[in-house]
């Protein structure tokens, strides 16, 4: 029982590692390899592929604003959700139980409701096209995640932490910033860490809300495998380099991760 | 805790309102809008009553649709809760393991929707994909974009392969909060190895597979663009679920009326069901 306990959990994580070696043994494939010969490995290794999007403004630029929104809509949601957070953490006040579910109630609405509105509603406001309309546009399920995620942290203070520190003559802004977001900033990063990641991978709205000047990598990696045949070779270099931004925010997060997957609720 | 009473407290609200409001409320009124009016197209409306509502629950399409789409959360959930608390219970607890198999697992949640689809595309193609060339090679007659079996499988692999970690994580997370006393009490009692399961890891991960179910259910219920990108709902209609068919009449056929309508059940259906288990996993936390 002991020695085959590894098992489990190491063939796991080779089925998870399978699609995503393909993709990479693809992305460093011609096209005519991928097409004509099938091999476990490169038989005629090219970086053609990555040579491509690296000098293609068309396609590196869709990672800078993927990265551009991203990063926005990280900075909104957790800085909106402090505050509101803490409120819900400490005090009672009208409508509170209301107000946290209708929240949650955002991040469960499939946003294939909200596509055409939003399309709509950001042409008409003239932000259609801008990385901020994207980075607005995330917060609808990223806000509540993150109120949702940082009420659970911070419950977890007691709140004699507040009490103490009034009592020492703290003003409330000098407790927030000097003791409060210090004691939660393992909260905070991994709160970060979610926002990141759910606009990272959402595709659907971000799609919807661009043409061409904030088009997201993976919009563009759509567009791209229909109108000039069907570029296997490059699609896959492409999809691999979007692997790389979410590995390096995993690794700087990795000690918290289990913890930060229950929300603070465990 | 004990909370104090504090009405001020809506002013640290006001921010996360007004930006959800901003993003919810707008569209979500004009969703209501579309859903009893019939568009002419260049902004000529007429007031259509509940006829789109009437219609869309009496469509055999949104019933298919909506059957496809209960099917697949189930079977996801069927697979991916007992796969995840089987992982997490065989995961190391200590040493050089631990990050290793955090950061791999955690890696497919990271990579964006429509590359898992295009992933398991070219991972599935029947000539030049792995997995759709061992199977064929093994002897079985594989081909996802013709058959419609085999597409329910490769869609459902996809979504094991894409989401089973975060349940792995949570079930983790859960674990590791047991106080080690627990597992010496069992000792002494002799309690058997399903018995240490059962009274103890269950009761401890309770909490925390609720929310996995709740983020589960809510996620599989809207996926849209791993199947769009897979299998674009085909073949035919075998894997068009509510969203992809929801798009389809919204984007593709403009039909903006039943397309609203169907929106708003959808968004209900989706509701009433977190609702049940928000309730329930408040409960738990003795919040309510």
């Amino acid at each position: 029982m002991k020695k085959i306990k590894w098992l489990v959990p190491t063939i796991y994580i080779i089925f998870l590692m399978l699609p995503i070696y393909w993709l990479l043994n693809m992305s460093f494939k011609t096209t005519t390899e991928i097409i004509n010969v099938y091999s476990l490995w490169p038989q005629d290794f090219t970086l053609d592929n990555y040579k491509t999007i690296f000098t293609d403004s068309t396609w590196y630029m869709g990672y800078v604003n993927s990265i551009t929104y991203t990063v926005f809509n990280t900075i909104i949601s957790v800085s909106a959700a402090l505050p509101a957070a803490y409120a819900f953490s400490r005090y009672k006040f009208l409508g509170d139980k209301h107000l946290f579910f209708w929240l949650l109630t955002n991040r469960m609405a499939p946003p294939a409701v909200f596509a055409l509105p939003f399309f709509q509603f950001y042409s008409s406001v003239n932000l259609f096209d801008t990385h901020i309309a994207i980075a607005l546009s995330h917060c609808l399920f990223n806000i509540p995640l993150a109120v949702w995620i940082l009420e659970g942290f911070m419950s977890a203070v007691p709140k004699e932490l507040d009490e103490t520190a009034y009592v020492d003559g703290y003003s409330f802004g000098r407790f927030f910033f000097k003791i409060f977001i210090p004691t939660i900033a393992a909260g905070i990063g991994i709160t970060m860490f979610f926002c990141f990641m759910f606009s990272w991978v959402e595709l659907l709205l971000a799609k919807t809300l661009t043409a061409t000047i904030a088009k997201p990598i993976a919009a563009i990696m759509t567009r791209t495998s229909s109108t000039s045949g069907y570029e296997l070779g490059l699609l896959a270099a492409a999809g691999s380099l979007t692997i790389i931004p979410g590995a390096v925010v995993i690794y700087f997060v990795r000690n918290y991760i289990a913890k930060g997957f229950a929300m603070g609720r465990v | 805790m004990n909370k104090t009473l504090n009405q001020k407290a809506w002013f640290f609200v006001i921010p996360v309102f007004v930006l959800v409001a901003f993003n919810a409320v707008v569209p979500l009124m004009t969703v209501v809008n579309y859903s009893f009016q019939e568009t002419f197209g260049s902004n000529v409306f007429a007031w259509e009553g509940t006829r789109w509502f009437k219609e869309i629950l009496h469509s055999e399409r949104f019933h298919a649709s909506l059957g496809r789409q209960f099917i697949f959360t189930f079977i996801i959930l069927l697979i991916q809760l007992p796969l995840g608390i089987a992982i997490a219970l065989t995961m190391p607890k200590k040493g050089w393991g631990v990050p290793v198999c955090l950061i791999l697992m955690s890696m497919p949640l990271l990579i964006p929707w429509n590359v898992v689809g295009a992933m398991w595309n070219i991972f599935a193609l029947p000539e030049i994909g792995f997995l759709g060339n061992s199977l064929n090679s093994l002897g079985f007659d594989y081909n996802f974009t013709q058959q419609s079996g085999d597409a329910w499988f490769t869609t459902i692999l996809m979504d094991v392969w894409h989401w089973t970690s975060l349940v792995v994580l949570l079930s983790y997370a859960g674990l590791n909060s047991i106080q080690p006393a627990y597992y010496q009490a069992a000792e002494i009692d002799g309690a058997s190895r399903w018995d240490v399961f059962r009274y103890i890891e269950l009761p401890k991960m309770k909490k925390v597979l609720t929310l996995a179910i709740l983020l589960r259910f809510m996620d599989s219920f809207m996926i849209y663009t791993e199947p769009f990108v897979l299998t674009g709902g085909g073949p035919g209609n075998a894997t068009n679920f509510l969203s992809l068919d929801l798009v389809k009449m919204a984007l593709g056929q403009f039909d903006l009326g039943p397309a609203a309508a169907m929106s708003l059940i959808y968004f209900l259906i989706v509701l009433l069901i977190c609702w049940v288990f928000y309730t329930l996993m408040m409960k738990d936390e003795g919040r309510t």
